[in-house]
């Protein structure tokens, strides 16, 4: 039954619920009527329960990106946001607030869901850490509550056993300033750092991280981030 | 058409829909990208309104009250300190029943220095005659804006508003949001047209000594009108809602609350986490729900009243604390009860101050305390996680 349910209800994307029929013969299970003489919260509480409430909360996955001010992490995290949601499903990007410094480690987050995301805390059980700086490895524990099956994507020219890194999850590295001075002519990493998450995770497509990056740099250093990302997405296995 | 941006940016462009004809701020910290946003909308010609930056948030208020008095549709924002340099003037704008909209990005006070999120600068700025409505997330924030200019405006109530979202969870976010359309912001909100207004060629004096024979009566009609926007506040969501297709509830909104046990009471962004804490444990089978106050001022005493009827036990969330008796929300609240027939026991926490994260598991231990409480209240107040180990 539970199937049926799914199959008739559709959820639109800005939170609202929508009805859509499977085939006309089922029709006749649902009336939109029903539905909307329900309260608010019951309608929800249903939705959600027909939705599969314990699937859709294993979908939401929670990215940790370390670097240090001015490496634009919080950047990294607002593009992975802005181009999940146009892959279609929900985003929320934010900073760890501080007191922020040139060179000071800091951390930004990102959640992405196939439904609206609700929760505001931090994100302590990552399933995937980007290391834009591979020295915050000494000064932060940057694997701290990564999930075992998850991923950690660390900025390095070292291989991956010389890290001193405590995880189960899969450690994934890539040179990234290289590809910076490549292609950028500057050590700045964020974007290519997006490359590789890219690659390495699937959670947003290779178009809309360049779309993206397509509407945040304009002309000149709009293409040159552009191929940096593709070198980054090409170098990651 | 949705987008993801930030909130302070979101929240700029819902105040450029409303067409304020003076935008007045202090633009350094403590202060948001907000009006940093009006002042490029200002630039780029986006936006038709006078901006000026200010010495302080004295003057980015005092600036207001000026432009009010001549008939402007006025915008400020600010946060902590600067709302608390403003608090003179606070008074200044409510009694002289000036319409003014400010959004505050919730913040903390120093000392010590923190620039973190909580609600203590809003909150201990209850009494000062201004409405405050708190927001849960950034679409709500944005929404909210047209909102509280209606209210404020509408002639028997012409009190000024602020519409308080929690400072970097809500401002520094990026997420989807629904940006309003100006053209439809200016069919649902009309022009701002001020009975009294002042006018060389017709001289009148706003702001005139009240001595003791009419005093009391200046602040029985800011009280009335508070009392009349319960009403308003409640129409106006339902209005919104009309034409934008939107909602956040109007003086409360309720989750899970119908047939809860044990209901939760909270303010602002901690709303989000708390929903998803409920979902938890109601697949659990706990029985727990949520009220939201979204109105704190005017405090809707019947509406919480109804909703809360039924609880088994409440327990109330907030990110303030008045230092000397517990907090202004659980005190609120517990008032509102204390001459009705509701005899549910009532718990307090003071949690998130100084931007100390609120997680699901905050919200479990929460529930489970209040649960306990059913039994008898073993603690009527308390400070949320405490860290006793480095307390001397």
């Amino acid at each position: 039954m539970t199937l049926i349910w799914k199959a008739l209800i559709h959820k639109n994307r800005d939170g609202r619920a929508g009805i859509q029929a499977a085939s006309p013969r089922l029709s006749f299970l649902v009336s939109a009527s029903y539905f909307k003489n329900l309260s608010r919260h019951r309608k929800g509480y249903i939705f959600w329960s027909l939705f599969g409430g314990e699937e859709e909360v294993s979908r939401l996955k929670e990215i940790r990106i370390h670097g240090r001010g001015g490496q634009g992490s919080v950047t990294a995290a607002e593009l992975i946001a802005i181009a999940a949601f146009e892959d279609k499903r929900f985003s929320q990007a934010f900073p760890a607030f501080g007191v922020e410094r040139r060179g000071a480690p800091v951390m930004a987050f990102v959640r992405i869901a196939d439904k609206p995301i609700r929760i505001r805390s931090q994100v302590y059980e990552p399933d995937y850490v980007v290391v834009q700086d591979v020295s915050l490895l000494d000064v932060v524990n940057v694997a701290s509550g990564l999930k075992p099956d998850g991923k950690i994507i660390i900025n390095t020219d070292k291989p991956k056993d010389d890290l001193s890194l405590k995880t189960d999850a899969e450690v994934i590295t890539i040179d990234a300033t290289k590809i910076a001075m490549e292609t950028l002519g500057r050590p700045i990493v964020n974007t290519i750092m997006l490359g590789a998450f890219c690659k390495a995770t699937k959670e947003v497509s290779l178009e809309s991280i360049n779309k993206a990056i397509s509407e945040r740099f304009k002309g000149d250093l709009g293409k040159k981030n552009l191929l940096a990302i593709k070198t980054a997405y090409e170098r990651v296995a | 058409m949705m987008k993801v941006v930030e909130g302070s940016y979101a929240v700029a462009h819902a105040a450029m829909c409303c067409s304020p004809d003076v935008v007045s701020a202090y633009p350094i910290t403590p202060q948001t990208h907000i009006v940093e946003h009006l002042s490029q909308m200002v630039a780029d010609g986006e936006l038709d309104a006078e901006f000026l930056t200010v010495d302080s948030e004295f003057s980015a208020l005092s600036v207001l009250v000026g432009a009010s008095a001549m008939g402007a549709r006025c915008y400020s924002s600010t946060t902590s300190q600067g709302l608390a340099l403003m608090y003179e003037v606070l008074y200044n704008v409510s009694g002289l029943r000036m319409p003014v909209v400010m959004t505050v990005a919730n913040r903390a006070l120093g000392a010590p220095l923190n620039i973190w999120n909580d609600q203590q600068d809003s909150v201990g700025a209850r009494d000062v005659g201004w409405l405050q409505l708190y927001v849960e997330n950034v679409q709500e924030a944005v929404d909210t804006t047209p909102q509280a200019y209606k209210i404020a405006e509408d002639m028997g109530i012409l009190t000024p508003i602020m519409v308080c979202m929690d400072g970097f969870i809500l401002t520094h976010v990026y997420e989807p949001v629904e940006l309003l359309d100006k053209e439809k912001v200016a069919g649902f909100l009309p022009a701002f047209k001020p009975e009294y207004v002042l006018d060389p060629a017709n001289p009148k004096t706003i702001g005139a000594f009240a001595d003791p024979s009419t005093y009391t009566e200046f602040r029985y009609l800011q009280f009335d009108a508070q009392q009349k926007a319960l009403a308003k506040i409640e129409a106006v969501a339902k209005e919104f809602q009309e034409t934008f297709g939107r909602t956040f509830g109007g003086l409360i909104d309720t989750y899970q609350a119908e047939d809860a046990e044990i209901v939760l009471v909270t303010m602002g962004s901690v709303i989000g986490t708390i929903k998803d804490a409920i979902d938890e444990m109601r697949a659990e089978g706990i029985k727990v729900g949520l009220v939201k106050v979204r109105s704190y001022r005017p405090f809707p005493v019947q509406a919480l009243r109804k909703a809360l009827k039924d609880a088994g036990v409440i327990a109330v969330i907030e990110k303030d604390v008045s230092i000397g008796n517990e907090a202004g929300l659980v005190t609120d609240l517990k008032a509102a009860f204390y001459n009705s027939k509701i005899r549910t026991p009532i718990i307090g926490f003071t949690a998130g101050l100084g931007g100390r994260d609120i997680t699901v598991k905050d919200i479990r231990k929460i529930t489970e305390k209040a649960s306990a409480a059913r039994k008898g209240i073993e603690s009527e107040f308390e400070f949320l996680d405490l860290r006793t180990e480095i307390l001397p």
